[in-house]
């Protein structure tokens, strides 16, 4: 009697009580199946949505890997115990053992409770509804490590995410159901209840928060908050690209998340129009801002001046606009679901984010608060896209009967 | 008018087994079969009893909602049951053949020179009429409201279907007789599609608009020829007939015999020598299958293709309109990490660790086996890339799930049938069952809107 007929064996005695999704959501991650095709097309694909969320993950690896050596090495950094890596991608300054130490203990944590507190949620959903487990977590669970600050305290992110699955997800029946992409919901929640947390210079270096009102305080400021307060950014653009700069655990490295959009979209399974239109949106928008600043119109002393002085395509590698477009913008559930309708939701979601960053120097991170907004409008976009479509079958019928 | 129909959305799907260009006569079935399943939303009203004597033509039973449709026995025989299931709903009629048949004379016409009335009501007396179908609804046609046009795909594109090219060598003078006759009961004109490689015996035809078709499936699909030709809008009907059942329709008009005879391909990997039989309507399909041998005893038994047809048992009988029997392996097994391995072995439009975008040429063995499953609607814009038609797939699904009949309407319910669906679904990642999400559908828009 091997594994497969023993489980094959637990799940029929299990099938039809209330804990048979919770077992079924394990088996399946070890088996694939004995599902047989009841009705319609007899074969089908190899996909599912375990392959597509797993797909996902793959591509979020690297984001992780690479934040957890980001960690230690801002901290050492900090501390003034390294040298900088100053350009250097694979400089023996980042990947080194002690930063990826700090990294391990710092970043793990954060995963595990991110999936352990997630799936606890959805399991006891399944249950209660009597409905599979579906996958939809397992890239949320992923996400939301990436997105936090590095010290962020873990009984803040236990309830942001319980709070982001059951107001984000299940309320709204679920994977598939939802309106606001949950990850992003989990941030907000942190961002509006713990404002002076989330939005401080302290908690995106480990190390800062301690450190605070000693003589030798380190700084935690990103990059964003810096200039929103009018200083120069104080990192080369060849840093920011490959990531060697304090913010959210996995979203700083700009090449990585590239190689990640570049693996999604040679997959096909996110969606290249909403990444090149967001994109393009960005860059639009800060060549726009770019402009206002070189005609005059704004003064050194503004404000805004820092990061709309910002040059147009550097807005691309600061802050976590580069993870939002690539990982979240590209969201099926809570995108546009019409092919035409993404290339506006996408546009407005870069378009939107540069827009906040330079007017709401309080929260410089626009890039959450953009695809939340446009995950509200999404709907309305692919209502317009479909009337065309159903004004262009009106438009037929009255030419015939014309 | 003649058209050229490039399709360049869709997946042609390739599968071992395909049938080799020979033709056997099949063992003469013991019994034939007729399962009113096959006439969607047609109610039987029987006409004979148990143990009645019939020839080839003779009516069994009419529908309860239209006198005028007959369906008439395939062959000449004893009717020796009438079997019911659920709420005594008529599950198969079944027919013990005579050795050798015999057949009821209509009389024979010339198709030139008749009157429209007089097609209708032979075709209609002659148990012909159920070969017609409608669009919206797919079902039957109403023999009282005459179509825009009429829809003839004489390109098969699903998956290891029969070739028509070779089914319907040498049925030139049929087919003739019969769309001339059709080309009568539409104010329009009779749209003939046929492949643009390839010497259809259609390609000849008069009284029709000829059409090539070229692109991977559903090019081959009437659906969607009729959405690239003349699009069905809201108050319009089209019909369609498939070429096998012009034979047919042909040959009742020439020789005045309902001759159910069918050139049937038997496909699919688990068939030992897949080729061509020549067997009759209702027919039990382990004559042939027997004859070609199965590599496997874990089979599914399919009438039709695998994409649209039906499941039945190896036992069953040959479906009413089916030109193709396939048999390929059940996937009623476990796969082992099924869900993240690299996959050389399956079809997928991903490129997600699937890599049958590697071998656009290769032929796969494909199971039963669902791949995952069924979830929530959560991938977007992949239905599209394998949908042809001017239609937003997933937001007409979605309408048919809530039952939203305005915007179901809206959004182009009129002109699909679930066989339309048949990609969408095999791609699904939620592994949907969209053909029939879309079934249920135009059954409550025939039911509230008719």
């Amino acid at each position: 009697m091997g594994l497969k007929q023993n489980l094959h064996k637990l799940k029929e005695k299990y099938k039809g009580t209330k804990m048979a999704p919770a077992f079924n959501a394990i088996h399946t991650f070890l088996y694939m199946p004995n599902e047989t095709t009841h009705s319609g097309s007899h074969v089908r694909s190899a996909d599912d949505l375990k392959r597509t969320m797993n797909t996902v993950i793959m591509a979020l690896i690297p984001c992780l890997i690479f934040g957890m050596f980001n960690a230690g090495y801002q901290h050492y950094l900090a501390l003034g115990d390294i040298q900088a890596a100053n350009g250097d991608f694979f400089s023996a300054n980042f990947w080194n053992w002690n930063n990826l130490t700090v990294g391990l203990w710092k970043v793990l944590p954060l995963v595990l409770i991110s999936y352990g507190v997630g799936l606890a949620v959805e399991f006891v959903f399944a249950v209660i509804k009597g409905h599979e487990v579906e996958e939809g977590y397992l890239v949320t669970g992923m996400l939301v490590p990436l997105i936090v600050p590095i010290d962020i305290p873990l009984w803040m992110l236990v309830i942001a995410v319980i709070f982001g699955v059951v107001i984000g997800k299940e309320v709204f029946g679920g994977t598939g159901m939802n309106i606001l992409n949950p990850a992003l919901t989990i941030r907000a929640f942190l961002f509006f209840a713990y404002p002076t947390w989330m939005s401080g210079d302290k908690v995106w270096v480990h190390g800062a928060v301690a450190s605070t009102g000693q003589p030798d305080a380190i700084s935690g400021e990103t990059i964003l908050g810096s200039l929103a307060q009018g200083n120069p950014a104080g990192y080369d653009w060849l840093d920011m690209f490959y990531g060697f700069i304090p913010g959210s655990v996995g979203e700083t490295s700009t090449l990585l998340i590239l190689l990640g959009g570049l693996f999604l979209i040679f997959t096909k399974i996110g969606s290249w129009r909403i990444m090149l239109s967001a994109v393009v949106g960005a860059l639009v928008m800060g060549f726009i801002f770019n402009g206002v600043v070189d005609a005059g119109w704004i003064s050194e002393t503004s404000k805004f001046y820092g990061l709309m002085s910002t040059e147009f395509w550097q807005h691309l590698l600061i802050g976590g606009l580069a993870f939002g477009i690539v990982y979240m913008a590209t969201d099926p559930v809570t995108a546009s679901q019409t092919n035409k309708g993404k290339w506006f939701y996408g546009f407005l979601i870069g378009f939107i984010s540069v827009l906040i960053r330079v007017f709401n120097p309080a929260y410089p991170e626009g890039v959450m608060l953009a695809i939340l907004l446009m995950n509200v409008f999404a709907p309305t976009i692919d209502h317009y896209v479909l009337q065309g479509n159903i004004k262009r079958r009106m438009k037929r019928l009255k030419v015939k009967t014309a | 008018m003649s058209k050229d129909i490039k399709i360049k959305k869709g997946l042609t799907i390739r599968l071992n087994g395909e049938a080799a260009k020979t033709l056997s006569s099949a063992p003469r079935s013991r019994t034939f079969a007729i399962r009113p399943s096959n006439f969607h939303l047609i109610t039987p009203k029987m006409v004979v009893k148990e143990g009645a004597k019939l020839a080839a033509g003779d009516t069994i039973f009419y529908s309860k909602d239209n006198e005028e449709i007959k369906f008439v026995s395939p062959v000449s025989g004893t009717l020796t049951a009438i079997e019911r299931g659920a709420k005594r709903v008529i599950t198969r009629i079944v027919i013990e053949g005579d050795a050798q048949d015999s057949y009821k004379d209509f009389g024979s016409f010339n198709p030139e020179t008749m009157k429209p009335e007089a097609i209708k009501s032979l075709l209609l007396s002659a148990g012909c009429w159920p070969f017609i179908k409608q669009r919206p609804y797919d079902v039957i046609a109403n023999p009282e409201v005459a179509p825009k046009a009429i829809f003839v795909s004489a390109y098969a594109s699903a998956p290891l279907a029969a070739d028509y090219d070779f089914t319907l060598e040498g049925k030139e003078k049929f087919l003739q007789a019969a769309v001339t006759a059709l080309s009568k009961l539409t104010p329009g004109v009779v749209h003939v599609s046929v492949a643009k490689s390839g010497s259809s015996p259609l390609k000849g035809l008069n009284d029709v608009n000829l059409h090539t078709v070229s692109g991977p499936h559903p090019s081959g699909n009437v659906g969607t020829q009729i959405a690239k030709i003349n699009p069905v809008n809201k108050g319009e009907v089209v019909w369609t007939v498939t070429p096998q059942d012009l034979v047919i329709i042909g040959e009742l008009l020439l020789t005045g015999k309902f001759n159910a005879e069918r050139t049937v391909a038997l496909v699919g990997s688990s068939v030992k020598t897949p080729k061509y039989y020549k067997t009759i309507i209702g027919a039990e399909v382990s004559t042939f299958i027997y004859d070609a041998g199965l590599n496997e005893e874990n089979v599914r038994v399919i009438n039709g293709d695998v994409l649209s047809g039906n499941a039945i048992s190896p036992k069953g009988n040959l479906g009413y309109y089916n030109t193709t029997v396939s048999v390929i392996p059940e996937g009623n097994d476990y796969e082992f990490m099924g869900w993240n391995k690299p996959v050389f072995d399956k079809i997928s439009t991903s490129r997600a660790l699937t890599f049958s975008w590697l071998f656009p040429k290769k032929k796969f063995d494909l199971t039963t086996n669902t791949n995952g499953e069924h979830r929530a609607f959560v991938v977007t814009g992949n239905y599209e890339e394998v949908f042809p038609l001017d239609i937003y797939p997933l937001q007409i699904l979605k309408a048919c799930l809530v039952e939203d009949l305005d915007a179901m309407e809206a959004l182009g319910m009129y002109e699909v049938a679930p066989e339309d669906f048949s990609l969408t679904e095999f791609i699904c990642v939620s592994k949907q069952p969209h053909q029939e999400i879309i079934r249920k559908g135009l059954d409550l828009m025939y039911k509230e809107i008719g």
